[in-house]
């Protein structure tokens, strides 16, 4: 019995322990804003990789997932003889929830796992530590690029995905069902609000994209330098980085849609 | 061979001693009483509850190659990097240059880096890199020099390695001497005042390790600088070395020349220097009775 208390204590304090490095980092990473901005050409570099490369996934999800959301969308409001609002449905889904929300999860799996590997591996090999050497903060020249690439990357793959999932939903429901073009724009012209759903949606995606990417980072910065560590911090990120984003989620959507 | 430019205090010293890669006990002696570059006095430091360092005192002399020798898991990494600021000592002092390291601020100490080199002992090349800027790296980050001289700077120091043919191939293309070659270039980058090696000569075939041992030697002579080599091994090692230290248990438990470390007669240091399987240090490590152990297993 105690042992199990003294056991969860010591998982307690390990967890405020690693919450304590973890915000120390952000504000090391924040402080090397400025000598980032003299070379932008790493974070140029940085928003190749993890936004640029991260297109494929994030405009074939995009696709498929405005064409579920047009044939569920038809299969339902057709019943109450609203086939016509498709076009609403569609992109209030996907600007508010669907677009931030699985550009997140997708930027977590290919972004964020990706990052924590190069970091934990360039601290098993002793790269962290060669630039501490040549006197370079590692945390100014390597963490501080990925985090503001990440920012910037995840609203702009979120916007994306959002236009390419409208277009699925438009294919699907004007093009195969046979939904009005006129009444599927227009209505989603209409209805769309620029700062209740637009920028709302952005919001959400700017504070994914800090959240994941931060995760990604710390995860990969406070590895074990071994091949196991590596591997468990790649599997933490991808596990905390999707939690994190689902349960902000509920409370952004609460506060910003919630009345 | 590498051709660096001939440091004069060290010209003459070689030319007294007639050798650069071979030195007498007399010689070495002689040196070690010139100033240190590094003084450390009563280092205690702790990883979790294993005791690493317990009271350690030396000396690294300027202008000398001082080697830090010892068993696998000794500290002797640990070391290099509490000289270097990479870690904090649990209590002593580490002087470097007349600064003690525990007091520096991050800026104070980053300069102090630029002064100092090390190779790690998986060469620790930026892997996005090519050679030519893994070497320019350095340059690139502190001194503000035009493109021009500083290609001609990274060239003469790849060339100096024997490298300079590889100046555009990526750190997954070179073998491993290839890549601790690449690195000590990169470490001489800036001209620092001392360079630090990490196991320099693991895991190296005969050639590689005879290039290493040669260059680490001729870098110091030639480029003035003050070595520390971390090594188990003894033969190479003892061959470039002008002072050994033998660290375990958490002490110094011999220095010297390493003629005079191969001529003492302590038991430990003798199986140490001879390598041989079991002595003070167990070749098993503690454990029950082996009959107890096997019984043990049977019930179960």
């Amino acid at each position: 019995m105690l042992d199990s208390i003294a056991s969860l204590g010591r998982a307690g304090l390990a967890a405020v322990a690693s919450l304590g490095r973890a915000h120390l980092l952000l504000i090391g990473i924040l402080g090397g804003l400025p000598s980032m901005l003299i070379r932008p050409r790493l974070l140029v570099a940085q928003v190749y990789n993890l936004g640029v490369l991260s297109l494929l996934i994030i405009l074939v999800s995009g696709l498929f997932v405005g064409m579920v959301l047009g044939l569920q969308g038809h299969y339902v409001l057709s019943q109450f003889g609203a086939a016509e609002s498709l076009g609403v449905m569609v992109a209030a889904s996907l600007v508010r929830e669907l677009g931030p929300v699985v550009t997140a999860l997708l930027f977590a799996g290919r972004a964020g796992s990706a990052l924590t590997a190069e970091i934990g591996l360039m601290k098993a090999t002793e790269q962290l530590s060669g630039l501490e050497m040549m006197a370079v903060d590692p945390v100014k020249r390597v963490l501080t690029p990925r985090f503001f690439a990440g920012l910037i990357s995840m609203p702009l793959l979120a916007a994306l995905f959002s236009a390419v999932g409208v277009m699925g939903g438009w294919f699907v429901g004007v093009g195969l069902l046979g939904v009005d073009d006129g009444a599927f724009w227009g209505q989603m012209q209409s209805k769309i609000d620029f700062n209740e759903d637009v920028l709302n949606g952005v919001i959400k995606s700017l504070i994914f994209g800090v959240v994941v990417t931060w995760i990604a980072l710390f995860e990969g910065y406070d590895t074990s330098p071994t091949s196991t560590g590596v591997s468990r911090a790649t599997t933490r990120t991808v596990v905390h980085a999707a939690l994190a984003v689902l349960g902000l989620d509920f409370v952004l959507t609460a506060l910003m849609f919630g009345g | 061979m590498p051709s660096f430019s001939s440091h004069p205090k060290q010209r003459s010293d070689q030319m007294e001693s007639g050798s650069t890669t071979s030195r007498s006990s007399g010689d070495g002696s002689q040196r070690a009483a010139t100033e240190a570059l590094v003084r450390v006095r009563g280092l205690h430091f702790r990883r979790g509850e294993q005791r690493i360092f317990d009271g350690v005192d030396l000396d690294i002399p300027r202008g000398l190659v001082t080697a830090i020798m010892g068993p696998s898991g000794t500290g002797k990494t640990t070391l290099l990097k509490l000289i270097s600021g990479q870690l904090q000592a649990d209590a002593g002092e580490i002087e470097v240059d007349g600064q003690s390291i525990g007091s520096l601020s991050r800026s104070e100490l980053y300069a102090l880096r630029t002064r100092m080199g090390m190779l790690f002992q998986s060469g620790a090349l930026l892997t996005d890199l090519d050679v030519f800027e893994n070497v320019a790296f350095p340059l690139r980050e502190h001194a503000k020099l035009p493109e021009s001289v500083l290609r001609k700077l990274v060239l003469i120091k790849l060339e100096a390695v024997g490298l300079r043919g590889a100046a555009r191939l990526m750190p997954s293309e070179l073998s491993g001497g290839m890549a601790r070659r690449v690195a000590l270039a990169r470490a001489v980058a800036l001209d620092p005042t001392m360079i630090m090696y990490d196991e320099p000569f693991t895991g190296q075939d005969p050639i590689s390790m005879g290039t290493l041992t040669s260059l680490i030697r001729q870098l110091n002579d030639a480029s003035g600088l003050t070595s520390i080599v971390v090594s188990h091994d003894v033969s190479e090692t003892a061959e470039i070395a002008d002072h050994l230290y033998i660290i375990a248990n958490g002490q110094i438990m011999a220095s010297g020349s390493p003629r005079e470390v191969a001529a003492s007669d302590s038991a430990w240091v003798r199986q140490f220097m001879d390598g041989e399987p079991d002595g003070p240090v167990h070749y098993h490590y503690p454990a029950a009775p082996l009959e107890q152990d096997l019984l043990h297993s049977a019930v179960h």
